[in-house]
């Protein structure tokens, strides 16, 4: 089967603001098929987070289509709506604002199968509840606990059971371990990807951690300010990133190995400007180290430079 | 004059509140030359900003209490020191960069006003112009035009402010500075940015650091020595070369860089350490890991290990594992 599970064409979401038309997502188009992984990569501010909620609809395109196993869902109706969200569902970045503080554990990971009425009878809800329970990693006792009694970690456990309990087939992941200490973040990563494998679940990884992105996904999109530069497999942007961007993204990290420690290359320059009505041409121009006229004087279009390589750079057109 | 500019002797740091007392700091022990930057690695949770603070006496009042153990500044114990010392040497000899600088500017000065008051404080005799004269020069520093200073926090992004913050730390020239995650809030390509910004204007003023990081790959581009914090402790202690190249390690040491996804190689999962950091108002016997370790031997839940010296002086490992 080599059809796609989510399918989104020429994405667009602009606030309106007092200064002007905000473009928070310009015109992305992916799709992504069952059982990979997608990583979104960029800078704060780049689009990432309401790129994963407009493809769910928490926030409305202004332009564009979200195909969810072949069907537009963006003309869906409410009841339309949480029938397809059964299959679509979020892990959201902040383990301590996402969650209710005054519901217990148990509540929370049920309220899901609640109001979609997946499983009827409060035996059954239980009985679920405990087996994604013990699947995440959280203990028994912790049923009747409340979040505040819990560290990062756990909460983000429960967002995970959250998220799975309906047994989804898309989940957008916005920044799931970016707020945990690296030896948890390794213990949620490992559990995300064991539930993937034995579920095909696909993931829309969103992240700003390369390190992070290279260990989960299939293929990495690079953002920004709204649009994607850059988009490969994910072995292949590593060894052959051809946006500048990509390039200063990658030389910018900072790896745990001290035999890199004399190597420093091209930093960028200066810092994201305003997305509140961008200047025609390439967002990145203003920074870029290899600017020319030919980049600010239009629209710079995604080009496939090799097999499912695709690059926004005047360099390769 | 000796190299040593601060040395801490088994300093051990409570907080008691109404609840229970958390042990934050438990004994911890190290030194800081003339010039070097040491890099103390921890989760959260592990002590690192208790250290920092108690360093600058800044524990919360009546609740943070230094028990025992000495801190020597230049030969000085500053446990000692009278709050009116403390005061001088605040911003003058050490000086902080805080990890939020989001939070840690003042909203409703100016930046220039706000580099002006660690100045005017330590050069109470200084006319206005030369004050001026310095705050211009430290904005240049850190490369931002003097004629910004009298905008506030909020017209600055976050890796502007994180550089105001580098300022006021900076402007009096202290000797050593204590960086508490100063990173952490910023954009990848914004932190190699300020990291560089760091690295070369304490090679500038020869200034000595603290940087207080959970990321290995910080203290690998900037430190000459490390030390691995867990639980109020320091369970490894080495150069640069030893904790990232050496043989033996402690096995908190080898579960952190297990955590993290490496870059070159293509690994299947993640080795995490299991579990979670112990709770400080109770830590365990014995070693404060045992109960995470693989290792762990019943040795380890009863006696806490000594500070084991690994082939030559410098490099220490808290473990039973090396203890023969």
């Amino acid at each position: 089967m080599d059809t796609s599970l989510v399918e989104v064409k020429n994405l667009k979401k602009y606030f309106k603001t007092p200064n002007g038309l905000l473009h928070a997502v310009d015109n992305i188009s992916f799709s992504l098929k069952k059982g990979q992984t997608l990583g979104v990569v960029g800078e704060s501010g780049c689009g990432k987070s309401t790129l994963g909620r407009t493809i769910l609809r928490l926030i409305e395109p202004t332009e564009g289509e979200v195909l969810f196993k072949g069907e537009s869902i963006l003309g869906y109706d409410f009841h339309q709506m949480r029938e397809i969200r059964k299959q679509m569902q979020i892990i959201f970045q902040d383990p301590y604002s996402s969650i209710n503080p005054r519901m217990t554990v148990s509540d929370i990971i049920a309220e899901p199968v609640r109001v979609c009425k997946t499983i009827t009878g409060e035996e059954n809800i239980q009985k679920a509840v405990n087996e994604i329970m013990e699947r995440v990693g959280l203990s028994n006792r912790l049923v009747n606990s409340y979040p505040h009694e819990l560290d990062g970690g756990r909460r983000q456990r429960i967002g995970v059971a959250r998220a799975i309990i309906l047994n989804p087939e898309f989940i957008v992941c916005d920044e799931p371990v970016s707020a945990l200490d690296v030896s948890i973040q390794a213990q949620i990563l490992n559990l995300m990807m064991d539930l993937q494998e034995e579920n095909g679940y696909s993931y829309m990884f969103i992240t700003h951690d390369l390190s992070v992105v290279k260990h989960i996904s299939d293929e990495i999109m690079v953002m920004y300010m709204g649009q994607c530069v850059e988009k490969a497999k994910k072995n292949d942007l590593f060894d052959h990133p051809n946006h500048p961007y990509t390039k200063a993204l990658l030389d910018a990290i900072l790896i745990p190995d001290i035999s890199e420690k004399k190597k420093r290359s091209n930093l960028i320059k200066g810092e994201v400007t305003s997305p509140v009505n961008p200047k025609p041409g390439c967002r990145f121009a203003p920074r870029c180290p290899y600017a020319t006229e030919a980049c600010t004087a239009g629209h710079v279009p995604l080009k496939e430079i090799s097999p499912e390589h695709y690059v926004a750079c005047t360099l390769f057109q | 004059m000796t190299s040593e500019l601060l040395k801490i002797n088994n300093l051990h740091v409570t907080y008691d509140t109404d609840e229970a007392v958390v042990y934050a700091v438990n004994g911890l022990s190290f030194t800081i030359d003339r010039g070097e930057t040491l890099g103390l690695v921890g989760e959260t949770g592990a002590g690192k900003t208790t250290t920092a603070l108690s360093i600058l006496r800044l524990l919360p009042n009546r609740i943070g209490k230094i028990n025992e153990g000495e801190i020597l500044l230049n030969g000085n114990d500053i446990t000692k020191a009278s709050e009116k010392d403390m005061r001088a040497i605040r911003g003058k000899q050490v000086s902080m960069i805080f990890q939020d600088p989001m939070t840690s500017l003042n909203p409703i000065l100016t930046i220039g006003d706000q580099i002006a008051e660690v100045l005017k404080l330590h050069n109470p005799n200084a006319s206005k112009s030369e004050i001026s004269e310095r705050v211009n020069k430290s904005l240049e520093m850190v490369g931002i035009p003097a004629d910004r200073k009298e905008e506030y926090p909020h017209q600055f992004s976050g890796g502007m402010k994180q550089r105001v913050v580098i300022a006021i730390a900076l402007a009096c020239e202290p000797e050593l500075l204590l960086a508490d995650e100063p990173t952490t809030a910023l954009d990848v390509t914004i932190q190699a940015q300020v990291l560089e910004l760091m690295m070369e204007l304490k090679e500038k003023l020869n200034t000595s650091m603290l940087l207080i990081t959970h990321d290995l790959g910080v203290v690998a581009r900037i430190c000459d020595r490390v030390a691995i914090m867990y639980a109020g402790q320091i369970v490894e202690y080495g150069t640069l070369e030893e904790i990232f190249t050496g043989e033996k390690h402690h096995p908190y040491t080898e579960g952190l860089f297990g955590a993290i996804p490496d870059l070159k190689k293509e690994t299947k999962r993640l080795n995490p350490i299991k579990g979670l950091m112990p709770d400080p108002t109770n830590l365990p016997s014995g070693c404060k890991f045992h109960d995470r370790c693989k290792y762990c031997t019943e040795k380890c839940a009863a006696n806490e290990p000594r500070d084991i010296h690994i082939e030559g002086d410098s490099h220490i490992i808290k473990c039973h594992l090396f203890d023969k």
